[in-house]
């Protein structure tokens, strides 16, 4: 009973642990969901999974079931930002606590019965219970904005900090979190509203099946927004975690942070007024260059970094010995370099789309520009994916081969499978659709193979997790001591504050 | 271990890199359906499950919609005809797509244009000559001696390669025109409603399985031949015969229309206000069966052709 115990408190009580779960959760939904589509359809394994798990697959309700589906692994993904982002950031425990827990709950019932219903019959206490998920991990997302209140005394800095602050010493990097907090809020409120009023008789839909229509209304138009800013945040919250897991700082970080934070709000307000401002492009526009820069900042100081400190000791390092540094380490390298692989495969497409869309992606039929606008979109999802996998790694003690062979083939596979699918999806630039068949077999099995790879890497590694728990001294258990101790030490440092703050408080009413 | 993995890689490459025939290469052999092309079914007035929500929807008068797509044999008797009449003729082609002009030598004629509205992406449709079909690879039709001629074996294949604007004119000639997208829906998916109010999903019924319609990977007797993404199928293929060892599904719509989902995208008739673009319905051997479902479409501009876009008309009573 107490090794169970200590089991729970380490996997629901911990980062490493919470982090764990949600990983392997994701990882559970990517198993058995991806043999409903690509070649698991050809080779006959949906149809098991189906008959295997009893599945309805109504073919009416597909798109419902992707937003479910989408929903359900958007929820486990905030929720490990949540649980990076309360580690990383100095706050009170019992705002880590509250935060965790409420997040936890909340995702687990988002996944559990979202799933549920979209895949085992429409229920509609399911569905209940769905939305009720969705409201907890509102509500942490409340807490957290809370928590990061950039404004408290406490969390200010001083005036030679090498970490952006104000002149009244506040946390800039903490602003920025706070910003993409409050942005995520707001825009989580654009889905919710104009999805309730769907849910209200109004009808299901996927925004790139609309497209083309001329004209859009209102409530599309907001789902639209909601879409692309929520996946849009996610991919800030995660450039601004691996900041504080470099520990970015000095010049670079103080250009960055102030960037980043006004990016956030632009692009946020961008998104949002596409309801009902016809030129809501530009402002994306804008506010993605101050978010890409600030990005392109943290690129600079950690490859920078690495550089340095894979040299540390050589007096004057070689270009040879330089580039040996900065791939030394693919955790470490991994983050930036798939920042920088973006702009290949999302943002360049992208920005080309938009520039090139009458004269090329609106001449091409509809199921082809589709293509084009679902693929760097699951690229940067799944991009995304790879680097809460570089830092679980790290956080994890991966080490040695097993730390190079789990970032190298992340880092290649993936790159692999995302250049293809960006070469799929563009296809019609180089070949016209007679002659394209070699060229889709090619990209297709080079975007299965590396995907497939990148899984395969996560399965060994989530087996590796599974068969420590196993073990009475396994690194779980070393995690949750190291936590439970940075907790305790907190905690105690936190009443320390608190002790002497009554005591002024006590001697100043005496006087 | 390094070279097991590097040896893996390289053999996947190998394959994939293989002989995939593109679909202009290789003749199919020429495989009967005994569903003759030329035949016609009448579609009742009445209302019926519109779209994905199903929204019913009144259709106040009767039709006649063809069983088949056009077939490549049909076209090439149009092109003839028409071409001794005047009505088309064989030169070069310039479309003006949006800033892009694309040319293209083949077959084409007269067509009126369309009402331009000036709204976002909407390019003008003026009246004009435009191609019907290019002397292009995948052509499935031959122009020698003066006569055009199907490729034999593609004979009751549908027709392909072909613009909205030749699809409209095939219809026009005869004195017929392209279903609307309510039309074709109508015909593919009938009326019935079930319990809960749903019509029905694919044009035979609740489900698909690979032998009921030609799509991206359904295993059918040209994807032996041409790899995966496979090839056109005879029209009314899927009638439960068995060719060559293959055994079909017998896949009529409830009007007893045939390739109603798959084979080959199938031009609209529809011209919306505010933007130039045409609809398609049916998915391809190119789709995955989720475009198969009868309310799904695709669009594209009146100048778009392709290997997996053919037609079918329609008419009034």
């Amino acid at each position: 009973m107490k090794a169970l115990k200590q089991r729970w408190n380490y996997l629901f009580c911990s980062t490493r642990g919470l982090t764990l779960v949600a990983i392997a959760t994701v990882a559970l939904i990517t198993a058995i969901w991806g043999t409903l589509s690509g070649p698991m359809v050809e080779w006959g394994v949906r149809d098991i999974t189906v008959k295997l798990l009893g599945m309805k697959l109504v073919p009416a309700e597909r798109e419902g079931r992707i937003i479910l589906l989408y929903h359900t692994i958007a929820m486990a993904i905030l929720a490990i930002e949540v649980y990076f982002i309360t580690s990383l950031l100095p706050m009170k425990r019992h705002e880590q606590v509250s935060i965790n827990a409420t997040i936890t709950i909340g995702y687990l019932t988002v996944v559990i019965f979202g799933l549920a219903f979209g895949y085992f019959g429409r229920n509609f206490v399911f569905h209940g219970l769905f939305l009720l998920g969705l409201s907890l991990v509102f509500f942490a997302g409340l807490l957290l904005t809370a928590a990061l209140w950039p404004w408290k005394k406490e969390y200010r800095l001083p005036p030679d900090s090498p970490y952006a602050h104000t002149k009244n010493g506040i946390d800039l990097e903490r602003m920025a979190f706070f910003v993409m907090a409050v942005s995520t809020l707001i825009s989580a409120s654009f889905g919710a509203i104009t999805g309730s009023y769907w849910g209200n008789g109004h009808e299901t839909f996927l925004a790139e099946d609309l497209i083309r229509v001329p004209h859009k209304l209102v409530l599309q138009k907001a789902i639209i927004g909601h879409l692309h800013i929520m996946l849009t945040l996610i991919a800030i919250a995660i450039t601004l975690i691996v900041g504080r897991w470099m520990d970015f700082k000095g010049i670079l970080h103080r250009i960055a942070m102030p960037l980043m934070g006004f990016g956030t709000v632009v692009i946020t307000a961008g998104a949002l007024s596409v309801v009902w401002l016809p030129w809501a492009h530009i402002t994306i526009y804008v506010g993605s260059v101050f978010v890409m820069l600030a990005a392109l900042m943290y690129v600079i100081f950690s490859w920078d970094k690495l550089i340095k400190e894979g040299t540390a000791g050589i007096q004057k390092p070689t270009f040879f010995q330089k580039i040996g540094a900065l791939l030394r380490d693919p955790l470490k390298f991994g983050p930036g370099w798939q920042m920088v692989f973006m702009n290949f495969t999302v943002s360049g497409v992208g920005i080309f789309m938009a520039v090139k869309l009458d004269e090329i992606f609106r001449v091409w039929p509809h199921r082809e520009e589709r293509i084009t606008l679902t693929g760097h979109w699951h690229i940067l999802a799944a991009l995304i994916a790879t680097i809460i996998l570089f830092y679980y790694g790290d956080i994890s003690r991966l080490k040695g081969k097993a730390r190079k062979w789990y970032g190298w083939t992340i880092i290649i596979m993936s790159d692999l499978a995302f250049a293809s699918a960006t070469i799929f999806s563009m296809k019609r630039l180089f070949v016209d659709e007679i002659n394209q068949q070699p060229l889709v077999n090619t990209v297709m099995l080079l975007m299965d193979f590396g995907l497939a790879m990148v899984l395969v890497a996560l399965a060994i590694f989530m087996i590796w997790r599974l068969y420590d728990l196993f073990r009475a001294n396994g690194f779980w258990r070393q995690e949750y001591l190291e936590e439970e101790k940075a907790a305790a030490k907190a905690e105690l440092e936190e009443q320390q504050r608190k002790l002497e703050e009554l005591k002024a408080i006590i001697e100043e009413v005496s006087e | 271990m390094k070279r097991a993995i590097v040896a893996l890689a390289a053999a996947l490459l190998l394959t994939a890199c293989g002989p995939a025939p593109s679909i202009s290469t290789i003749d199919p052999p020429y495989i009967d359906t005994g569903i003759d092309p030329d035949s016609w079914v009448t579609i009742p007035a009445g209302e019926f499950p519109y779209g994905q929500h199903d929204a019913m929807t009144l259709v106040d008068y009767d039709y006649e919609i063809m069983v088949t797509d056009v077939t490549v044999a049909q076209y090439a008797a149009f092109l003839n005809t028409a071409l001794a009449d005047g009505d088309i003729y064989i030169g070069e082609f310039e479309a003006q797509i949006g800033e892009v002009v694309q040319n293209d030598e083949g077959v084409g004629g007269f067509y009126p244009g369309d009402p331009f509205d000036g709204y976002d992406h909407e390019f003008p449709i003026d009246a004009g000559d435009y191609l019907y079909v290019p002397f292009a690879e995948g052509l499935r039709i031959r122009y020698e001696g003066g006569a055009f001629s199907p490729i034999e074996a593609y004979t009751n294949h549908p027709m392909t390669m072909v613009s909205w604007f030749g699809a409209n004119a095939y219809c026009q000639y005869y004195g017929w025109r392209l279903p609307t997208e309510i039309e074709w829906e109508k015909a593919a998916r009938g009326t019935e409603v079930d319990a809960n109010g749903h019509g029905r999903p694919y044009p035979w019924g609740e489900e698909i399985h690979p032998n009921n319609a030609n799509y991206y990977s359904s295993f059918d007797l040209f994807e032996k031949m041409f790899g995966k993404l496979g090839n056109t199928t005879p029209v009314g293929f899927y009638n439960g015969k068995t060719y060559e060892g293959y055994e079909t599904l017998d896949s009529p719509s409830p009007y007893g229309l045939y390739d109603m989902a798959g084979n080959v995208w199938q031009w609209m008739g529809d011209d919306y206000p505010d933007q130039h673009y045409r609809y398609m319905r049916g998915g391809s051997f190119y789709s995955y069966e989720v475009d198969l479902r009868v309310w799904k479409n695709n669009s594209a501009g009146p100048w778009y052709y392709s290997p997996q876009v053919g037609f079918r008309c329609a008419r009034d009573q």
